[in-house]
């Protein structure tokens, strides 16, 4: 009974780190220009798919990992050189469907190059279960958990202790008196991006043993990360994870106790109840007015 | 009727010649001072500039001279182009015509993030501190560009010297504070960057009286530090009194210029803005 229940907790913090992991990409990108990038979920998949690759190219685990953060965030620039930049002042909307652009871009690149095949890489750590008050859990579980809040708490250090964060948390302000004190809002903006991409690829890289990877896996991912921040509060670095951790875990209950037929259905039935009770999500910037 | 001597009705023509000259005498400087303006070439020379909105123009053929060490006031009544002239001058807005030479560099296409590292820091209109964040992380930000570190530490030092109240609020969020607050942590914000020009766009703005006069006491205590000031007012009378220039902007054009004292007894000047 009790087992059970934690057995789908355990999976659904797994996924949902993912999730969170997503999301948090969506609230740095938010916060630095106000685009939802839906290229997003191709971050993902990069991460895992490029693992992928190296892997069998016979690189070792660690150099394999490091290149598939790489190539993401290069890409993410790339992205942001190539379609937001040119872009700029064409308004929010039309970024915004750029960014699907990209994506359908991206994911048919990846589509014609790797194959319409899923793929996989051993766990890190092998996959013998390690048994939690009769559940089980995979050593694999601990890894997403356990890197997800490593990088949560170096983006908390990077935007709390460092001036570089501090210069971009400013610019999400109030991009103009950021300008005026020196910041280049422009590279803010690519830092972000960059950012965001390295972060969804480890999402991707540390999911894949798990749930294996396709060119595909990107849309629900990225859909489901989306998800997360506007849950957690678009805007809000704490409401993005703790946004991801919820949609996966209710995620697996639902498809634990009541089928897995829903369980994609979840996340966006509890988007409309989240934002019906909390508009601004739960924990969303009290105010957005600047005067 | 009291027409000043060297009040030069300009009619957007004015030549920098004739500014450099009119250099005032009662610069509260001293003549020797006056005299090292004169020689020496003026910090911020406008030239002929241009900017719009779209098809709009909001600034056209502005010349406009800033002396080292002086404090130059622009006036004009409202929407005549006083905060589009600053913008353009620290770069966020594009100037679409002339020339903006700082320190002898041409900063017309200058990045502004570029301009605030040659020292032009700018307070911009409604403040604008960075609401959520902490008004210590407010003043580190100012310092943002800068490269010696250890000198920030020093500075803020000085920033809570200079405002006591800042202190007290160091850790809270800069949207908390009162609005004449806020004016005196955009202020030091832009003190943080070691300022060689500093642009103020209406810092009384919306002020209790009492504040406006702190806040212009704390103008004057600038001045009296050899800082080089362009202060934007509507408050033409407190800004006039203080300056060793004044400069009239209509509808995006100077119209009128000269020693800040007299145009205060400027008949035109009187009528339009001081409302005597
Ligand atoms: N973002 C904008 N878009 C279009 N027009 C603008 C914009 N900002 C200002 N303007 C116009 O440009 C002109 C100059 O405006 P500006 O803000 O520079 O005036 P101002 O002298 O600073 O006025 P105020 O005393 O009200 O601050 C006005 O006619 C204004 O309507
Ligand atoms: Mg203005």
């Amino acid at each position: 009974m009790l087992a059970q229940l934690l057995q789908f907790v355990f999976s659904g913090l797994t996924v949902g780190a993912t999730y969170a992991l997503a999301a948090l990409g969506f609230t740095l990108i938010y916060n630095a220009s106000h685009v939802i990038n839906f290229a997003q979920g191709e971050f993902i998949m990069l991460g895992g798919i490029l693992t992928v690759v190296f892997l069998a190219s016979g690189l070792p685990l660690p150099v394999a990992i490091l290149l598939a953060l790489l190539i993401p965030a290069v890409a993410g620039v790339v992205i942001e050189k190539l379609t937001i930049e040119p872009a700029k002042g064409a308004g929010v909307e039309s970024l915004i469907i750029i960014t699907i652009g990209a994506s359908l871009v991206v994911r048919g690149l990846v589509q014609v190059w790797f194959g319409k095949g899923a793929a996989t890489f051993p766990a890190f750590s092998g996959s013998t279960p390690i048994a939690v008050a009769g559940a089980a859990l995979a050593p694999q579980s601990l890894w997403v958990l356990g890197s997800m809040a490593v990088i949560v708490v170096a983006l908390w250090l990077f935007f709390s202790r460092t001036i570089a964060g501090k210069g971009i948390l400013a610019t999400a302000v109030d991009p103009l008196a950021a300008q005026l004190v020196g910041i280049n809002t422009q590279r803010v903006l690519l830092v972000s991006f960059a950012l965001a991409a390295a972060i969804g690829a480890a999402g991707g890289i540390l999911l894949t043993p798990i749930t294996m990877t396709s060119y595909d896996v990107g849309i629900m991912l990225g859909l489901k990360g989306f998800v997360a921040a506007v849950v957690g509060g678009l805007g809000s670095g704490p409401g993005a994870v703790i946004g991801g951790l919820l949609v996966g875990v209710i995620e697996a209950l639902t498809a634990g106790y009541v089928s897995s037929a829903y369980k994609d259905a979840v996340p966006f039935v509890l988007i409309f109840v989240i934002l019906f009770f909390m508009p601004r999500g739960l924990l969303g910037p009290k105010t957005t007015e600047r005067v | 009727m009291s027409t000043a001597r060297d009040t030069t009705v300009a009619t957007g023509t004015t030549t920098a010649a004739a500014m450099a000259v009119t250099t005032s005498s009662a610069s509260p400087h001293g003549a020797g001072d006056g005299i090292a303006a004169a020689v020496e070439a003026p910090l911020l020379s406008v030239r002929g500039l241009g900017s719009h909105y779209g098809r709009i123009a909001a600034l056209r053929g502005v010349d406009l001279v800033v002396g080292r060490r002086q404090l130059v006031a622009l006036v004009g009544a409202n929407g005549a182009g006083k905060t589009t002239l600053l913008r353009t001058i620290s770069g966020v807005q594009r100037a679409t015509a002339g020339s903006i030479v700082f320190d002898g560099d041409d900063i017309t296409t200058l990045r502004p993030d570029r301009r605030v590292r040659l020292g032009l820091c700018h307070v911009p209109e409604g403040r604008r501190v960075f609401g959520p964040l902490s008004v210590a992380d407010n003043l580190v930000l100012g310092a943002y560009g800068r490269r010696d570190h250890d000198a920030v530490a020093d500075d803020i030092e000085r920033m809570y010297q200079m405002f006591p109240i800042l202190r007290q609020r160091a850790r809270l969020p800069a949207g908390t504070l009162s609005g004449g607050q806020q004016q005196m942590l955009a202020i030091a914000r832009a003190l943080m960057g070691r300022p060689r020009l500093l642009l103020l766009d209406e810092p009384s703005m919306g002020l209790a009286p009492r504040l406006v006069e702190e806040v212009f006491a704390a103008i004057v205590a600038l001045r009296a530090q050899a800082m080089t000031i362009l202060l934007v007012e509507q408050n033409a009378h407190a800004a006039l009194a203080i300056a060793d220039r004044g400069y009239v902007i209509e509808t995006g054009e100077i119209v009128l210029s000269g020693n800040g004292k007299e145009l205060l007894y400027n008949e035109r000047v009187r009528e339009a803005y001081l409302g005597l």
